[in-house]
């Protein structure tokens, strides 16, 4: 057994919080439950589900890893909103003292909280989000300006953590389920603007097949809830643009 | 029929017609209101469409403008909310094109050739 996991700042006037757990796997139906946690300040979603693993429920299955938001581990469905919950505080989304959590949105439960995020980044392969080396090691570093239009658009994307959330947020991927979703059309669009990607037009191919970038209806979602603050849906529209002008002949380099 | 580039075609397929209808929509409001104005009858209006190759050609390309842009606007849905896939959405979606084109041509006709021939 682990230690408990006791709060060092429980707040004085004794709160609790209300949390209702979506919980179940694949083959059993899913059901609700709720616990009792003590609120202390500066508490995050995922102290408060830690809290009731460690200490009322030892069977609640969930995932996490670097709790400092860079992992991309622990996004789940916060209110009924995707969210990081390492970086989300309670006192920012609870609603009465209470929480609901369930499993993120779009992508097959395994158990209560953790998902299958298989087809997540299958996606990214589809999209052929990987680098294309345009050069062996044996050639010296190519040198890249980082203030040149095309690094920066490049640049814009760099930090996505593949969290997911903007795959939850999405009602397109909800909808249809050959849409690659916005972060793998968001690393496509940052791959194609690589100076270093040596075949940006397969890249473009990928994404211009079935569920590709086309199927976004702009909605922003993805952009409205990347815990980030990157902005998928323009990435997208520029791989939209992108597409088009090579419809008409145009090519990249 | 899918091959992999099958729905970009059709992406661009709807951007385009809807590219074309922006002049149309435009040139259409504005003779309806223009046409109001003083009063013109249905049947001085038919007077100055029919037998008006111009007219015909006008509303004949946009009849089949609004059928392909409607048509892949409603296969996208069909897909997305009705959850049809493969041969059945593509086929539903011919069907409500033609269906379109047929209605907007023959009111195209009865508007601008029907009465001359």
């Amino acid at each position: 057994m682990s230690q408990p996991v006791v709060p060092s700042r429980t707040r004085a006037d004794g709160e609790k919080l209300s949390v209702t757990l979506e919980r179940g796997g694949p083959d059993g139906a899913s059901y609700r439950q709720t616990f009792d946690v003590p609120a202390y300040d500066k508490q995050t979603v995922l102290d408060v589900v830690s809290w009731i693993q460690q200490n009322a429920d030892p069977s609640v299955s969930y995932r996490f890893a670097c709790r400092v938001g860079m992992c991309g581990s622990c996004a789940m469905m916060v209110n009924g909103v995707p969210r990081w919950t390492c970086r989300t505080h309670v006192s920012k989304v609870a609603k009465g003292g209470a929480m609901e959590l369930a499993p993120l949105r779009n992508l097959p439960v395994i158990k209560d909280l953790v998902t299958d995020m298989d087809a997540f980044f299958d996606k990214w392969g589809a999209a052929e989000a990987r680098h294309h080396p345009s050069q062996t090691r044996d050639d010296p570093i190519a040198a890249i300006d980082p203030d040149s239009p095309e690094r920066q658009i490049a640049d814009a994307a760099i930090e996505c953590i593949n969290c997911a959330v903007c795959y939850a947020a999405c009602d397109t991927v909800a909808g249809d389920p050959d849409y690659l979703g916005p972060a793998a059309l968001q690393r496509a669009w940052t791959l194609y603007n690589d100076a270093k990607e040596a075949d940006p037009e397969a890249v473009l191919d990928a994404v211009t097949a079935k569920g590709g970038c086309h199927s976004c209806h702009s909605i922003g979602s993805c952009t409205a809830y990347c815990p980030n603050a990157l902005d998928p849906v323009s990435a997208i529209a520029g791989l939209k643009r992108a597409s088009a002008k090579r419809f008409f002949g145009a090519r990249k380099r | 029929m899918t091959d992999n580039r099958f729905d970009f075609r059709l992406y661009m397929l709807q951007r385009l017609s809807a590219l074309l209808m922006v002049p149309f929509v435009l040139v259409h409001l504005g003779v309806m209101i223009y046409a109001i104005r003083g009063g013109l009858s249905a049947a001085e209006i038919l007077g100055r469409t029919q037998g008006s190759l111009a007219w015909f050609a006008f509303y004949g390309t946009f009849v089949v403008a609004v059928s392909v842009h409607t048509a892949l606007g409603l296969r996208a849905i069909l897909g997305e909310w009705a959850g049809l896939r493969g041969k059945a959405r593509d086929g539903l979606s011919v069907v409500i094109a033609l269906m379109l084109l047929a209605l907007g041509a023959r009111a195209i006709w009865a508007v601008t050739m029907g009465g001359s021939l």
